[in-house]
């Protein structure tokens, strides 16, 4: 089994523009990608999560690189990005859009591209998906909980959310950080995610995460020939700073390893259903 | 090689004519398709009086089981196609159709109308109102290449007889845990029914009209 899917090629990369690297949750490679394809007329509208106050997820399309730049940071709830995609084409008009989304995300998408029985003049206006590495997710109140119950600070008052080193982290806004262990965090999952077997978002054209750099950075994995030129573009212009990724345990090690867990992980959750006779997702693409 | 094209027929029932309008609206890839089949019957686009045998019948609208003619219809379409496929929600699945209960001008009689799945066996069924324009090319361009792997699900609901609803999501996806929030149905939706709320589809039964097209669109529902 191929843990992370096919692939073209593998980076660590970051952002060089520091507006984007002071607001994104790693290397900023979802927002410098986004930026780049609107100023460079490759993308003219890009879906991505936003939040309101007390980091209510919001999908948005949105078209200029500040908004990019104010939706930047993972959101550790469940964001319904795909929920705006034909607002992206009906209301913003926009014909040359980009996605980024969970990995259960973009296979929803993979399977509209297929079959977009309810998407009239969609198809040929997604121009770049961009997956992010994902283990589970959290319901909106389950996210609530792990930060107020269990970290005890106000969402109001958080300024980002991470995962790392086997915590969960709550920064706040002066400056305080607050953690858990990521064992605590279980019971609040998103049920629906043990049944999924993709970390890191292997439908994608371009696909990225923190697993597998150092703090800073992230893991790039490109995986489509649209994915390699616009990263290859950004090398060039300098918009990405690059570094070939760790072979060792704390780099690809580490990613592949979380990979192989989640797949089999919920592999036996799939089979469990089955016995139970419960339904289970379908091979969709 | 020119009398060996395919024959497409396309017949209209108890419908608003969008689904042909949605076929039409593939602008020049319409053309590509018309160059290699032989469209024989067509009631808004030619003129042909009886419908003839064909390779594919494209079958839009509900029958209307009060309407002997409908009835007929129905029926000569199975014998003269060799592929029937029930093109959209009224066709397909009921769709808005599934609201009717008579009393309207200028047939105040007719009340009934089945999908065309339940009246007679269909090969292929297409949710949605109206299936998109790439869709239906796509579904054509399968039939036409035999490329059985892609029309699996409209196969699958050609065979079912029931019809569907904006609330087979929270049955299907939700009720058996395996919704993830994704908002696909959201925006499939041709009434704009489903709204997103904590990360889950809410269903409005004023807006949904039956046409299948969120729980088709579903990734985490075996179609």
């Amino acid at each position: 089994m191929e843990p992370l899917g096919s692939y073209k090629s593998i980076i660590s990369a970051r952002a060089t523009d520091s507006r984007i690297l002071k607001r994104s949750q790693d290397g900023g490679i979802v927002s410098a990608v986004f930026i780049y394809g609107l100023e460079n007329n490759i993308l003219d509208g890009v879906i991505v999560a936003d939040k309101e106050e007390n980091f209510k997820p919001v999908p948005k399309v949105v078209t200029t690189p500040e908004e990019v730049l104010e939706a930047a940071g993972t959101k550790y709830t469940v964001c319904p990005n795909l929920s705006v995609l034909k607002s992206a084409i009906r209301e913003y008009g926009c014909e040359r859009i980009g996605v980024v989304g969970t990995p259960c995300q973009i296979i929803s998408l993979r399977k509209v591209l297929k079959y977009p029985v309810g998407f009239r003049h969609l198809v040929n206006k997604v121009a770049l998906l961009l997956g992010i590495f994902c283990m589970e997710n959290f319901p909106y109140m389950g996210m609530k909980t792990i930060v107020e119950e269990l970290c005890g600070v106000k969402l109001e008052d958080v300024v980002k959310m991470d995962i790392g080193k086997g915590k969960f982290w709550v920064y706040t806004r002066w400056g305080d950080a607050k953690s858990i262990k990521l064992k605590k965090t279980h019971p609040y999952e998103q049920i629906s995610c043990h049944v999924c077997t993709d970390y890191t978002a292997e439908l994608a054209d371009i696909s990225t995460g923190s697993v597998g750099s150092p703090d800073g950075w992230s893991t790039v994995l490109i995986r489509s020939e649209k994915g390699e030129e616009i990263i290859n573009k950004m090398i060039e212009e300098g918009y990405l700073e690059t570094k070939p990724v760790d072979e060792g345990k704390f780099g690809l090690g580490i990613l592949k390893k979380l990979a192989l867990t989640k797949k089999e992980k919920n592999m036996k959750e799939i089979e469990h259903r089955k016995e139970l006779g419960l339904p289970v997702p379908p091979k969709v693409c | 090689m020119e009398d060996k094209r395919i024959t497409v027929a396309h017949v209209q029932l108890s419908s608003c004519c969008g689904c042909l309008i949605s076929l039409t609206d593939t602008y020049e890839k319409l053309l590509d398709v018309l160059n290699s089949v032989d469209l024989v019957y067509c009631q808004t686009l030619m003129d042909v009086r009886e419908i003839p045998k064909a390779d594919i019948i494209l079958v839009e609208g509900a029958v209307c089981l009060d309407d002997h003619h409908a009835m007929e219809i129905a029926k000569e379409v199975r014998e003269k196609g060799k592929i029937v496929v029930a093109l959209g929600a009224c066709a397909a699945v009921g769709g808005i159709t599934r609201f009717s209960k008579g009393g309207q001008m200028s047939k105040p009689v007719q009340s009934s109308f089945s999908s065309l799945t339940e009246v007679v066996k269909c090969d292929l069924a297409i949710p949605g109102c109206p299936p998109s324009p790439e869709l239906i090319v796509n579904v054509i361009t399968a039939v036409i290449e035999g490329n059985t792997e892609y029309l699996k699900p409209f196969v699958r609901y050609g065979e079912r007889k029931y019809e569907a609803c904006g609330c087979d999501l929270i049955i299907n996806a939700i009720n058996k845990s395996l919704c993830m929030g994704c908002g696909v149905c959201a925006a499939s939706c041709p009434t704009r029914a489903i709204e997103m709320v904590e990360g889950r589809p809410l269903v409005s039964s004023q807006l949904c009209i039956k046409c299948g097209v969120c729980s088709f669109q579903c990734p985490r529902i075996e179609v």
